[in-house]
């Protein structure tokens, strides 16, 4: 041990520890990468002391592991160094974080410094609760922790570790770990690392191939980018250029060649997309099959009807065609509106069945049965009723009250079993008589009220037109959810002639749209909508 | 079965004399407490010292070779009456809790301790619950040192000088009578590092010895007239005694660094910032070897005025480095160097932060100032650290090098599949049908309600308090109820009595709620007197609806299952609006999910490591029908669920998702249920090995469905392109 000690050039007249900090959240598994990281130290000559802040911060929330390290003295009584049990910011050598915002968080608090750190950080996310429970987007940009890390880091090792803990079936300690020492920042060789994870004695051939995969993925994230043609690359970036280059490709083949990228049943409507603007195309290729697949080809025709009647007021056809791509997108959304049968439909289709198995990593041996969760309300089953008869039942208490009895308690349905799947396929096929159902004509009449007010104020006001576009995000979901934004949604409409007149008009819409997304009970958009109206 | 097991730690506390220890710091205490020859020990689980409760819990071997007593208290309270057997016996007693919540409770007991003096050495190893990571109010542990008149070591944060002072506090507390406090850091209980043992001592009596040969001595019982004499005896007798031990034993120490004419006096337990802050200064070295003069406060209570005074003389200034506020001991110094008419100038918490926790970067700033004012000359020629900077210099480690909106906090939060959560969910939808209620909260895992989504919970008075805390809000006619939150911890602690007998006898209206996840979770899964496990050196089982009831209560409801999540929130609202009198009571039990997954996840695996049928299950979201509206993460907030990037090509806001990491407990089906969500949760059932039967069913379905799916896809056909 000693021997190692002395040959190590990293310890000679070393006067001061190795700092390292480590964030993670509770129950990721710090604690163990700090007791592999103490063991890989103590194995090899070296004093390590680990301390963590202990009780409810490892119940999911942020905990900060933190070591230091430092070189046995060479003698028969060496002295003990004295260690702080505490990081100091500015003072941190290595600082390791197994989410992303995490590092963000050792950045902000004063450990990951530009002259000093050495910074290892997984580049996924565990979404923090304010950007899960939002109603809308409400996640933070990735990329910008990404530049700010690598501005406030001497070197930044990263990589997607969490995804490759999961690919590996070990966890993202022993990623990390393989970072740790891809980095290079402490002076043990790979050989002493993976010692140390063999003498931990549990999931030892799981931890070495996310060890390994952690060491290769950080090395690589090291290369200038230049060089990415050449050597390997991670598995994820090979796949984010790839994916990134298909969709290119799709967006330019639309704009020259729409028809390619549909079936034969609507090679005619893709032919019509020609004569819209080239920035809306791939989004009117979406729509169109979108709303065939949801209803028929005549449905796709509707809907290039009605973005058609939009186009007429684009300003900028040769640019981003923002009315018009915008039309597209929540036109088509608005078409294919969520209802029993498109549900029915989605959860039927083998692609589906497939999916699930992956994701619950169904193998040969094994057998997967899926049981739904479904809770329709009565207005969504006569939703999909004839008119007239929806109506009835609506109407009818008798009726109303036997519907509530089979379904006010939920339905669990197992799709995979014969009659559960019979249920669900027999619905999915009353597709055809959609057309004639109660919703789709309340649908479709609104639709037409909502592009009727765009063309009222598009020759007019082009960019509160686009807000009024957009305003259809408001209108989404099931239940209560589609009550309340189409609530919203309603508002908005009603205040939009008051509204239309100020010159900051579709800045107020923007920010109407904001509001109704900002609580649950419409409060901000209420207490926005009394102080525009009086 | 507590959360973590030490079953393979504690066999490092069998090694004996000259043999290097490595371990936490937690583990070196009890390691301490066999080297002093304890004779009984007991306390109360709570970070940061619940795993000292655990470690000796899975030392019971041990400790029963030693014929040591071991009781897992049932409060603070308990802990510190338990001492009262070093009162008239000469048994060395040790008790620990998390301070300074614990010594609240436990001062009772230890006021009486203390009054009456102890002839065997007692010992209360305390967890310092204070500074970052701490879920307490910030306070001291001192004042109860001072009111009391125990005496409180601080030693320094390493292992050796801790496991030092526990045989060093045994000897200090039976040669003054009096009993002591061993301060422990929040991070020095999981400080890991290393000593060198001794042999482990039985003890020079055991429990049996005395229980067999009662002794009692009445001037040591706290009536009158004693009590007045006990306070004579606490400043005539005991406190010299401390005073000529704590001297004799050099308990504080003294580095002489290079004779400068300043100097600075610190709390042992600050001794390695202090140092790291000196290092950086280029002022000691890593070895702690000082060219500052230092005194270090191992005890920091009571304070050695003649130490004080020689350290300080022909000293210009001295730096106190105090942690905490009040400032008991810069007070108490400044009088002793008055008194003494020390011209020196004592400088403390105007150079030093006035509360909140002496890190190093605390520290290093004070030391600067201080130095820069008494010996600007040593700083010459020291490359200052970062830290040292102006907040406006781009070097300074703070400055903003990241926007702050990109890092949001992560409080701690129920985790996945933890039996709590339904029952916030279905609190939260109940709320929504017969209106908002004022929510009394209690400590424990429970208390994580007051977090997003679930925003519940107004107050927290205390462990097993949340239905006294309720108490004033009672009837006067009003058309709602207070709701209070006990946990089943709280509840034995003291919520039986101080809220639920409370509540009957004063016909209090409220609805209480207790959590029973059959653990003490929030501690670390510690098994209390309703816990469903066996336990062989505990007697469980004894169920709560059972004790409620024995104190009279009427309206009492055990729900088994938490995750029936529309079974529960008709539950809340029939009690919410239910006409009897006097306090409702809901047992809401479930087992704590850490703890179930523990014990099944490896029966599991070994199940179908044996061919048998083991099913598995998880929970998943379809993004084809998701909308992205995230309802379902606001009545949960489960780790598992969250979101990811949205499939449809149409769509911008994210798709809820379920994560691997999910355990199939099944509150998203029942949220989406009782809710009325949405149709996109599904529950996947994964058999392993399944029976032949399975089998069957399988190739039926296979083939019909097959069928069935082969017509959906040839209808679409037309739509897509054809693959070339």
């Amino acid at each position: 041990m000693t021997m190692m000690t002395q040959a190590n050039p990293a310890t000679a007249g070393r006067t001061r520890p190795i700092n390292m900090a480590i964030l993670a959240m509770g129950g990721e598994g710090g604690g163990v990468l700090s007791d592999w990281i103490v063991a890989l130290s103590e194995h090899n000559g070296w004093f390590a002391q680990s301390t963590s802040v202990p009780g409810v911060a490892q119940r999911t929330g942020a905990t900060v592991y933190y070591v230091e390290l430092f070189p046995r003295e060479d003698s028969p009584n060496p002295r003990y160094p004295v260690l702080s049990t505490m990081p100091t910011p500015g003072e941190v050598d290595v600082v390791v974080a197994s989410e992303l915002m995490e590092a963000g968080r050792a950045i902000q608090r004063g450990f990951c410094t530009p002259d000093r750190s050495v910074l290892i950080a997984s580049t996924s996310r565990t979404y923090a609760m304010p950007e899960r429970t939002a109603m809308g987007d409400g996640r933070i940009d990735s990329q910008e922790i990404i530049d700010a890390a690598l501005g406030a880091s001497k070197s930044f090792w990263r990589g997607d570790f969490a995804r490759i803990a999961d690919e590996t079936g070990s966890v993202i300690s022993a990623v990390l770990f393989g970072a740790i020492a891809a980095s290079g920042t402490l002076p043990f060789t790979r050989e002493q690392f993976e010692e140390a994870i063999r003498s931990g004695g549990k999931g030892v051939e799981s931890s070495l191939r996310a060890f390994s995969e952690g060491f290769r993925v950080a090395a690589a994230s090291q290369r200038p980018v230049v060089e990415l043609s050449l050597g390997s690359r991670p598995a994820e970036v090979e796949e984010a250029i790839a994916a990134e280059l298909a969709h290119t490709a799709e967006v330019d083949l639309a704009i020259v060649n729409p028809a390619a990228l549909v079936g034969s049943k609507i090679a005619s409507q893709a032919e019509r997309i020609s004569a819209f603007p080239a920035a809306s195309r791939h989004m009117l290729v979406n729509g169109i099959k979108r709303t065939a697949e949801y209803q028929d080809v005549r449905y796709a025709d509707e809907y290039l009807d009605r973005v058609a009647s939009i186009t007429a007021f684009e300003i900028d056809p040769d640019g981003d065609a923002r009315l018009t791509t915008e039309t597209a997108r929540f036109t088509a959304l608005w078409m294919t509106y969520e209802d029993t049968i498109r549900v029915a439909f989605h959860k039927t289709r083998a692609r589906r069945f497939d999916r699930v198995g992956k994701e619950a990593r169904v193998n040969d041996e094994q057998m997967m049965q899926v049981r739904e969760y479904l809770h329709p309300q009565v207005e969504e089953i006569t939703d999909t009723l004839p008119t007239g008869l929806g109506r009835w039942v609506l109407n009818s208490k008798a009726a109303n009250k036997v519907i509530h009895r089979v379904t006010h308690k939920g339905i669990k349905l197992q799709t995979t079993s014969v009659w559960g799947y019979t249920m669900l396929y027999t619905m999915a096929r009353c597709r055809p008589i959609r057309r004639r159902s109660l919703r789709f004509g309340l649908e479709q009449a609104r639709i037409d009220t909502w592009l009727t007010t765009v063309r009222e104020y598009a020759a007019t006001n082009y960019a509160l037109a686009c807000e009024i576009v957009e305003c259809q995000q408001l209108v989404k979901g099931y239940g209560e959810t589609h009550a309340r934004g189409m609530h919203s949604f309603n508002e908005i409409m009603r205040v939009l002639p008051a509204v239309s007149n100020r010159s900051d008009a579709a800045q107020q819409v923007a920010l109407l749209r904001q509001a109704a997304l900002a609580d649950e009970h419409g409060k901000q958009l209420a207490a926005m909508i009394t102080g525009l109206t009086g | 079965m507590a959360e973590r097991s030490f079953a393979t730690e504690v066999k490092a506390l069998r090694i004996g004399e000259g043999q290097e220890f490595h371990g936490e710091g937690i583990l070196a205490v009890t390691k301490g407490l066999l080297q002093s020859g304890v004779s009984y020990v007991g306390g109360y689980q709570g970070a940061p010292i619940s795993h000292l409760m655990d470690v000796l819990g899975d030392a019971q071997e041990i400790l029963d070779e030693l014929d040591i007593y071991f009781e897992n208290s049932a409060s603070e309270a308990t802990a510190g009456a338990m001492l009262g057997a070093s009162v008239h016996y000469p048994l060395r007693g040790a008790i620990t809790f998390k301070s300074t919540v614990g010594f609240n409770v436990a001062s009772d007991a230890l006021a009486n301790l203390s009054s009456g003096g102890v002839r065997g050495g007692a010992l209360v190893i305390i967890g310092e619950d204070y500074g970052e990571g701490s879920s307490i109010m910030q306070e001291r542990t001192h004042a109860f040192a001072m009111k009391s008149q125990m005496w409180l070591l601080d030693p320094r944060p390493n292992l050796t000088a801790i496991v030092d002072m526990v045989e060093k506090g045994f000897e200090l507390s039976e040669a003054s009578n009096t009993p002591v406090i061993l301060e422990l850091r929040l991070r020095s209980c999981h400080l890991h590092g290393s000593f060198i043992a001794k042999d482990n001592k039985r003890p020079k009596m055991t429990i049996k010895e005395a229980v067999e040969n009662p002794e009692r001595d009445l001037s040591r019982i706290v009536l009158p007239p004693m009590n007045f004499a006990h306070e004579q005896e606490k400043l005539t007798k005991r406190w010299p005694a401390a005073v000529e031990f704590i001297k004799e034993n050099k308990l504080n120490e003294y580095l002489p660094g290079e004779g400068q004419d300043i100097g600075i006096i610190l709390q042992g337990g600050l001794f390695n910032n202090v140092n790291r802050a000196l290092e950086l200064l280029g002022l000691s070295d890593i070895y702690g070897e000082s060219k500052i003069p230092l005194y270090i406060m191992n005890v920091t209570y009571p304070v050695i005025d003649d130490e004080v005074v020689e350290f300080c003389k022909g000293k210009r200034a001295v730096l106190l480095v105090e942690e905490g506020q009040p400032d008991y001991i810069e007070q108490n110094i400044q009088a002793v160097l008055r008194r003494n008419d020390a011209t020196v100038k004592l400088h403390g918490k105007d150079v030093l932060p006035v509360a909140g926790e002496y890190t190093p970067a605390a520290v290093t700033k004070g030391v600067l100032a201080f130095m820069q004012k008494y010996a600007p000359e040593s700083l010459e020629g020291v490359e200052l650290p970062v830290l040292a900077l102006p907040a406006d210099d781009p070097r300074y480690p703070l400055a903003p090098r990241i926007a702050t909106d990109l890092v949001q906090g992560r409080p701690p939060g129920f985790c996945t599949g933890c039996p709590e959560r339904p029952i916030f969910a279905a609190l939260t939808l109940a709320q929504r049908e017969v209106g908002e209620h004022y929510v009394s909260a209690d400590i424990g895992c429970h208390l994580f309600s007051i977090n997003a989504p679930f925003n519940i919970g107004a107050t927290t008075m205390g462990y097993g308090l949340g239905s006294a805390a309720a108490s004033a809000l009672n009837g006067s006619g009003a058309m709602k109820r207070p709701i209070a939150v006990m946990g089943d911890g709280g509840f034995w602690h003291n919520g039986l009595t101080s809220g639920v007998g409370n509540a009957v006898f004063n016909e209090n209206d409220q609805l209480l709620v207790i959590v029973d996840n059959a653990y003490s979770a929030a501690t670390g899964g510690q098994d209390v007197l309703s816990s469903a496990a066996d336990n062989p050196i505990r007697s469980t089982k004894h169920p709560i609806e059972a004790a409620v009831r024995g104190i009279g209560v009427k309206w009492a409801r055990t729900a088994t299952n938490t995750y029936k999540v529309d079974e529960m929130r008709d539950l809340f609202k029939e009690a919410l609006t239910s006409d009897d009198a006097g306090p409702k009571v809901i047992i809401a039990q479930s087992e704590c999910t850490l703890n179930r997954m523990r014990r099944e996840k490896p029966a599991m695996a070994k199940a179908a490591k044996e061919g048998k049928r083991v099913v598995r299950e998880r929970f998943g979201v379809d993004p084809e029908t998701c909308t992205g509206d995230h309802s379902c993460i606001r009545i949960s907030g489960c780790p598992s669920l969250t979101i990811a990037d949205n499939p449809d090509p149409m769509r911008t806001d994210p798709i809820a998702q379920v994560i691997s990491s999910c355990v199939g407990c099944g509150l998203c089906g029942e949220n989406a249920h009782a809710a009325a969500l949405c149709p996109s949760f599904y529950q996947t059932q994964i058999i392993t090995n399944p029976s032949r039967w399975d089998r069957t069913k399988l190739a039926v379905r296979r083939w019909y469905i097959g069928m069935l799916q082969r017509g959906i896809e040839r209808r679409l056909t037309g739509i897509e392109p054809a693959a070339s």
